[in-house]
């Protein structure tokens, strides 16, 4: 089934003296099943936003989301483990009827050892890839990541993207990516969207192979 | 270890001090020579004399009963109130005057009032013991309330935890260090006025005791009826208070 994403009017409201202002306006578009779709545009034009309002945890716009597969593993910008659950147990309340299988997770992201450790003992990059576990443990069929590289050193961001692209590979979630980073959408994406503009439209909407043709 | 090792270097310290305060009081005792001044070794006596041959376990089992029903009382209502002040903006603006009014009502006016309004009964002493310490207990909640993160809210919806589970992952983690210092302060408050509350309307209590005893100008009974309650404080402290503690800030470690 194909999910559609119509959003007509998402106005952000003012806050802390800046006006309110229109974040996104007469926005469509479509993802097949299993397709990978990068959406790469500059900061603050509410790309997470977008992710946010896909997952349904932002309801407060006009428009509708429909055929949106389930269950939906997220991979939020910051990791946002329970910080006073172990690496482990962050894993097995997101699959309780399989605690077993939290353990092989932990290891399929090459955190063996490290599964009694709290989150705030994690560097970023080890609390992101348990985050990404949790993601993809519960066998989503949308996989909203949500600039899953930022901030990591180079071989970790390569590692972690090595990781995603084998996973998504085996599970094949219908994928939405947002990043800044043209080189990640390339590594991954079937499909680049390009948003610019306030509010934020839809500049660019093509297959990965032309974009890297027009390169 | 080095951590062990402060720890127990600080009871030690704590005990010390505590046997240096015995003694200095017993010499001053021994110096004034007054059965207005006794010494602990008086009032040591006196406490194993009224545990032994009076009424004090009695008591002070009646008082502990009144302090842990008005504790639940005071924690439950006080908690939802809190956590209902802290989500619901409306509701806040609506209820915040009188939080203010209840903190600032010194405890004796409502006590006097409950005893005059519901009479000298146990209600009265449950509802005034209540009534002094809900608006401690919300207020507290209410900060607990106001710094949930909703960020951990969502995860708890994408990944469907379900309201129970939500509740017991997510929020509860989050508000447990201000639960437990609503708690531990509660306790403080709620023993000293259900005393006065005793010691104005009831015939039996700790604080009943100490009142008769006021009367005799008996004051190594006065001094032994608040040790004895002191030190039941002091084992909950340690029993529950502290092991609780360590549990919930087991994660920051």
């Amino acid at each position: 089934m194909t999910m559609r994403v119509v959003i007509e009017r998402k106005i952000y409201p003012a806050q802390e003296g800046a006006p309110e202002r229109a974040l996104f306006e007469n926005l469509s578009f479509e993802l097949a099943d299993g397709e990978v779709c990068a959406i790469v545009g500059p900061s603050g034009i509410g790309k997470s936003s977008l992710l946010q309002i896909v997952a349904g945890l932002d309801r407060d716009f006009e428009g509708s989301i429909t055929g949106l597969p389930q269950p939906v593993g997220y991979l939020f910008q910051s990791p946002r483990l329970l910080p006073w659950r172990t690496a482990r147990q962050n894993l097995e309340l997101v699959i309780p009827e399989q605690p077993g299988r939290a353990g092989e997770w932990l290891a399929q992201v090459g955190l063996s050892g490290s599964e009694d450790v709290y989150p705030q003992r994690l560097s970023l990059g080890m609390a992101r890839r348990v985050a990404l576990a949790r993601a993809l443990a519960i066998t989503p069929k949308l996989l909203l990541l949500d600039e899953p590289f930022s901030s990591l050193d180079e071989e970790t961001s390569r590692g972690m993207q090595r990781l995603v692209a084998e996973h998504m590979q085996t599970l094949r979630p219908t994928t939405l990516l947002v990043t800044h980073h043209w080189h990640e959408a390339a590594a991954l994406a079937q499909r680049v969207i390009t948003f610019d503009g306030s509010p934020a439209r839809i500049m660019d909407d093509q297959p990965i192979r032309q974009v890297r043709a027009a390169e | 270890m080095r951590a062990a090792d402060g720890e127990d270097r600080g009871t030690w310290q704590g005990i010390a001090s505590i046997l240096l305060f015995l003694s200095l009081w017993q010499i001053a005792a021994g110096l004034v020579e007054s059965r207005l001044f006794p010494g602990p070794a008086m009032v040591l006596k006196s406490l194993i004399h009224e545990a032994v041959d009076g009424p004090l376990l009695h008591d002070l089992g009646i008082t502990v009963t009144r302090v842990a029903i008005s504790f639940i009382i005071a924690m439950v209502i006080g908690t939802a109130l809190g956590i209902a002040l802290g989500r619901l903006a409306w509701l806040d603006r609506w209820l915040n005057p009188w939080l203010v009014i209840l903190l600032n009502v010194p405890a004796l006016v409502i006590i006097i009032l409950t005893y005059v309004w519901l009479g000298l009964v146990e209600t009265a002493l449950l509802v005034a013991v209540a009534l002094n310490k809900i608006p401690n207990v919300a207020v507290t909640l209410r900060e607990g309330a106001r710094a949930l993160d909703r960020d951990y809210a969502e995860v708890a919806e994408i990944y469907r935890f379900g309201p129970w589970k939500t509740l017991r992952e997510v929020i509860v983690p989050q508000i447990a260090p201000y639960l437990l210092a609503a708690a531990r302060n509660g306790l403080a408050l709620i023993w000293k006025i259900v005393l006065v509350v005793e010691l104005l309307g009831r015939s039996n209590g700790v604080g009943f005791q100490l009142q008769s005893y006021f009367q005799l100008f008996d004051v190594s009974r006065v001094i032994a009826y608040a040790a004895a309650f002191v030190l039941c404080v002091l084992l909950i402290e340690l029993v529950v208070f502290s092991p609780l503690e360590r549990r919930v800030g087991q994660w920051r470690r």
